[in-house]
C-alpha cells in the first residue's frame, strides 16, 4: 500500500504513543538468563524472535486487519481464542492484553472509529494493532509489517539500556533482518487469509519460560 | 467502545494531581502525607511511577495511609520522563482505572519516576502538578529553575528541617524560588514542622475546590511561557510577590 | 474424520515457512488405531475395553500393563492399556505414519511406547511424516506417554498431532524432541500440535527443531533436548494452578482454558525428563506420578 505510506510510517513509529516503550519483549530475562551478552548473541534473538512471536504476531495483525469491516465482532472472538492457545505463557498473555488495550486507547483518541468497538476492550496486541491499520486505511501486509517491525525494533531498542551497545550496531542488527521480516510479512498476509488453525503458530518455549521469570522479579527495569 | 475507554466529563471527575521532582527529594512522603491527613475526608487514589518495578507503592502501601487497592504502580521501562509526557497512555488508563474502580474519587495522585529538572506532566494526563526539591540538593537548586520549578502549581522546598545540617539557608532558598516563579506558590515543607504540613493539605483542599467548580484552568508548565493563575485563598499561605492577574 | 481425511501436506505455518512435500512418496504408509470404550458388566461393573486394535507393519499397538508409575492412572479403577511400538529405526525420509485414537465416553486409556523413535533421512532427502489424531470423548482421559523423537542428522520430518476434546475430557500428552543422537548435529523436525477443547482451540503450537531460528537464544537455544507435558483437567475451571518457574530451564504454565503446559529445554533427555516430573510433582496429585 504504498498510497498509505505516511500513515504506516505514523504505526510503525516507536514514538507512538501506546506505552511500548515499557517493554523488552523477553530481553531483559534472557539476558539476565545470560543467554543474550553481545550483538552476535542479541542478532540470533531478534532473529529468533521475528521467526516465533514476530511472525504470529504478523499472521494475527493481518487476520485482524482484514476483519474490521465485518458487521459484528464474532471474527475477532476467534482470533482472540486462537492466539490465547498460543500463547502457554499468561505472563505473556497478560502483557499482550495491556499492550492492546493501551494500543485501542491510543487510537481512539488519535483516530476514533466506531470500528473499533468490534475489537473488545482488552484485545491481544496484534489484534489490536491489526484493527488500527484498518482504521488508518491500510491493508494487511501493512499490519504485519508494523507487527514484525515492533517484534524485533522493541527488543533492540531496549538493547541498548540493557547491555553495552551502542545504537549503530543494534540498528544495523535490525537492518540485516529487513530481508526476513519483508518475506515473513508475505507468508502472514497468505497465512491471514486460510483457516484460522493455520495461522502461525511458531512457538519459543525460552521467552515463554524468560517471560515468567520476569514477571515475579522483583528489581527490573522493564516491564516485560 | 465500552465505557471503560471513555474518560469521565471534565468537572465531574477526580482532580488529577501530579507530584513530579527530582530522586529522592520526598515525593512518595508527599503523597503519603497527603493522604495521612486528607483521607478522612476526600477519596483519593494514587499512581506510582518506577524506574523499577513497583518501590514507591510498595512503600505507600506499607505506610497504610490508604487501602492498598487504591495505589497502583505504572512499570516506565525506565522512561519516567516519557511516561508522563510524550507518551502518557500507561499513566492514562491507570488514572481512567481507578477513577471507574473506586468512583467517585476526590483527587488522583500520580507520582513521577524521580527524574531530573526538566522532566513536568503533560497536561493530557494530569490537571495541577506539584514539583518538589529539597534543601538537602543544595540551595542553588531553586535559582536554576527550570520548567516544573518555574511553572508547577506548586513549588515545594522539602526537609527544611535539614537545612542547618547541610548548611542551606531556607528563607533565601525559598525566596530565590519565589523570584524564580514570579511570585507562584511556593512552600517551605517538612514533616517534623505541623504547620507546613497543615499549609501543604490546605492548599490540596483548595485546588480540589478550584477543579471541582470549574475554576482551574490547567497550565502546563513545559512549553509555554510563563504564566501565573492562582487567586485567592491560596495567595495568602505562600510567599508570593507581586502577581500578575 | 477417516483416515483419508488427514492431509500429509506440510504444516502451513512451519517456523521455517515450510517446504512442499514431494508429490511422489516414495517411502511406506502405514497406519494404525485404537480405540476405548466403556463397557458394563452384568455385575454392574464398569471398565474401559479396547473396542479396536489396529496395526500395520511397521506400527504394532498391543494390549499392555502398567510399565512404571504413570501420572493420574492410579486415580482410575479400570484402565486399558496399549503400547505402540513403531519397528526399529525410522521413519525415514519419505515415510508416512498416522495412529488414530479414540477414547470413548467416560472410558480411560494409557498408550504408552515400547522405545524411542529415531527419524532417519530418506535416500533422496524426502521429507517423512507422522500424523497423529486423537479424539477424547467427556468423562473420558488418555494419557498418552510416547518416548523421545530424536532427529538423527539429515532427517527431514513433520510430526502432526491434531487433538480433539470434549468438554470434561481429561488429557495427559508428552512431548520430547532431541537434537540429534550423541555428539550428533541434530536433523530437521517441525511438531505442530493442535488442540480443542469443545471446539474452541486451547493449545496451538509450532516447535520446531534443526529449523531457521530454533537455536536462537529466544528459542531453544544451545539445548539438546526440548519437551512438554500438555495438562487438561475440567476441575481447573474453577481452580487453576498458578505459573512457576521449574528448576533449569523450565516452566508450569496455565493456559486460558483448564490445561497447562510444562515446557523443559534442557541438556539432554535425562534432564528433560527430570525437568517435566518436576512440573509434575509442583501439580500435585492426581497428576504426580510419584518416584
Ligand atoms: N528529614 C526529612 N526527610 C524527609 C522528609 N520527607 C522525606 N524525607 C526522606 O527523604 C527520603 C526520600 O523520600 P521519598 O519520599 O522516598 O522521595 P521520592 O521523591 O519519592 O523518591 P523517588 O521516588 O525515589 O524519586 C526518605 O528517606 C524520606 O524519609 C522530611 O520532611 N524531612
Ligand atoms: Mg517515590
Amino acid at each position: 500500500m504504498v498510497d498509505h505510506g505516511a500513515a504506516l510510517l505514523l504505526l510503525a513509529d516507536g514514538r507512538f504513543p501506546a506505552g511500548g516503550y515499557a517493554h523488552s519483549g523477553g530481553l531483559e530475562p534472557t539476558i539476565a538468563a545470560g543467554r543474550v551478552h553481545d550483538l552476535a548473541t542479541l542478532e540470533a534473538f531478534l532473529q529468533g524472535r521475528a521467526l516465533t512471536a514476530g511472525a504470529v504476531a504478523a499472521g494475527f495483525a493481518a487476520a485482524a486487519c482484514g476483519t474490521l469491516s465485518d458487521e459484528d465482532g464474532k471474527r475477532f472472538i476467534a482470533l482472540d481464542a486462537e492466539l490465547d492457545a498460543r500463547m502457554p505463557s499468561p505472563a505473556q498473555r497478560t502483557t499482550s492484553r495491556q499492550l492492546g488495550r493501551q494500543l485501542l486507547r491510543a487510537v481512539g483518541a488519535i483516530r476514533p472509529d466506531p470500528r473499533l468497538e468490534h475489537v473488545g476492550a482488552r484485545p491481544h496486541q496484534p489484534i489490536g494493532l491489526g484493527a488500527a491499520v484498518a482504521v488508518f486505511g491500510l491493508g494487511r501486509r501493512d499490519a504485519a509489517w508494523v507487527a514484525l517491525h515492533e517484534s524485533v525494533a522493541g527488543p533492540a531498542a531496549a538493547a541498548v539500556r540493557l547491555l553495552s551497545l551502542d545504537p549503530f550496531s543494534t540498528h544495523a542488527a535490525l537492518a540485516r533482518l529487513g530481508p526476513l521480516l519483508d518475506e515473513l510479512a508475505g507468508s502472514a498476509v497468505a497465512a491471514s487469509h486460510g483457516e484460522l488453525d493455520d495461522l502461525p503458530a511458531g512457538g519459543a518455549p525460552l521467552l515463554d519460560i524468560a517471560a515468567e521469570d520476569h514477571a515475579v522479579r522483583h528489581t527490573r527495569l522493564f516491564a516485560s | 467502545m465500552s465505557n471503560e475507554q471513555s474518560p469521565a466529563p471534565a468537572q465531574r471527575r477526580a482532580l488529577r494531581l501530579g507530584v513530579a521532582g527530582p530522586v529522592g527529594t520526598g515525593k512518595s512522603s508527599l503523597i503519603a502525607t497527603v493522604c495521612r491527613n486528607l483521607a478522612d475526608e476526600l477519596s483519593l487514589g494514587v499512581i506510582t511511577n518506577d524506574i523499577y518495578t513497583d518501590e514507591d507503592a510498595r512503600f505507600l502501601r506499607s505506610a497504610g495511609v490508604l487501602p492498598g487497592e487504591r495505589i497502583r504502580a505504572v512499570e516506565t521501562g525506565a522512561c519516567p520522563h516519557t511516561a508522563i509526557r510524550d507518551d502518557i497512555t500507561m499513566n492514562l488508563l491507570a488514572v481512567e482505572d481507578l477513577e471507574r474502580d473506586f468512583a467517585p474519587l476526590d483527587v488522583v495522585l500520580v507520582e513521577s519516576g524521580g527524574d531530573n529538572l526538566t522532566a513536568t506532566f503533560s497536561p493530557g494526563l494530569v490537571d495541577a502538578q506539584i514539583f518538589v526539591l529539597d534543601v538537602a540538593g543544595g540551595g542553588d537548586v531553586a535559582r536554576k529553575g527550570g520548567p516544573g520549578i518555574a511553572r508547577a502549581d506548586l513549588l515545594v522546598i522539602n526537609k527544611t528541617d535539614l537545612g542547618p545540617h547541610v548548611d542551606v539557608d531556607v528563607g533565601r532558598m525559598v525566596a530565590d524560588a519565589a523570584t524564580a516563579r514570579n511570585g507562584a506558590p511556593v512552600l517551605a515543607l517538612s514533616r517534623k514542622d505541623e504547620d507546613s504540613v497543615e499549609k501543604l493539605c490546605a492548599w490540596v483542599r483548595w485546588i480540589n475546590r478550584e477543579h471541582r467548580h470549574g475554576r482551574h484552568l490547567p497550565t502546563d508548565p513545559g512549553p509555554m511561557a510563563p504564566h501565573f493563575h492562582a487567586s485567592g485563598e491560596a495567595d495568602e499561605l505562600f510567599h508570593t510577590h507581586d502577581e500578575t492577574r | 474424520m477417516t483416515v483419508d481425511e488427514i492431509s500429509v501436506g506440510s504444516p502451513a505455518a512451519s517456523a521455517d515457512g515450510g517446504r512442499p512435500v514431494p508429490q511422489q512418496v516414495s517411502g511406506m504408509r502405514a497406519q494404525a488405531r485404537v480405540a476405548t470404550e466403556l463397557r458394563t458388566s452384568p455385575g454392574g461393573r464398569q471398565r474401559s475395553c479396547v473396542s479396536t486394535l489396529r496395526s500395520q507393519a511397521p506400527l504394532a499397538l498391543r494390549l499392555t500393563r502398567a510399565k512404571a508409575r504413570e501420572p493420574w492412572a492410579a486415580h482410575a479403577a479400570d484402565i486399558a492399556r496399549v503400547s505402540l511400538a513403531a519397528g526399529a529405526g525410522g521413519p525415514v525420509g519419505g515415510d508416512q505414519l498416522i495412529l488414530r485414537v479414540e477414547v470413548g465416553p467416560g472410558s480411560s486409556l494409557v498408550l504408552s511406547e515400547i522405545s524411542p523413535t529415531l527419524l532417519l533421512p530418506g535416500p533422496r532427502g524426502e521429507r517423512s511424516a507422522t500424523h497423529v489424531r486423537i479424539q477424547v470423548a467427556a468423562g473420558a482421559t488418555l494419557i498418552w506417554l510416547p518416548e523421545p523423537i530424536i532427529a538423527a542428522r539429515g532427517c527431514d520430518h513433520v510430526h502432526n498431532v491434531v487433538v480433539d476434546l470434549d468438554e470434561g475430557a481429561r488429557l495427559f500428552m508428552r512431548e520430547e524432541l532431541l537434537l540429534g543422537r550423541h555428539g550428533e548435529e541434530t536433523g530437521r523436525v517441525t511438531q505442530r500440535v493442535s488442540v480443542r477443547h469443545g471446539g474452541r482451540p486451547l493449545y496451538r503450537q509450532d516447535i520446531g527443531i534443526g529449523t531457521a531460528g530454533a537455536d536462537t537464544p529466544a528459542v531453544i537455544g544451545h539445548h539438546r533436548a526440548v519437551g512438554s507435558a500438555l495438562i487438561v483437567d475440567p476441575s481447573w475451571l474453577s481452580d487453576p494452578p498458578s505459573a512457576r518457574a521449574l528448576p533449569g530451564d523450565a516452566a508450569l504454565l496455565p493456559l486460558s482454558g483448564p490445561a497447562a503446559l510444562i515446557t523443559a529445554s534442557a541438556g539432554d533427555n535425562l534432564e528433560l525428563r527430570a525437568q517435566l516430573h518436576a512440573g509434575l510433582t509442583a501439580l500435585g496429585p492426581p497428576w504426580d506420578p510419584g518416584r
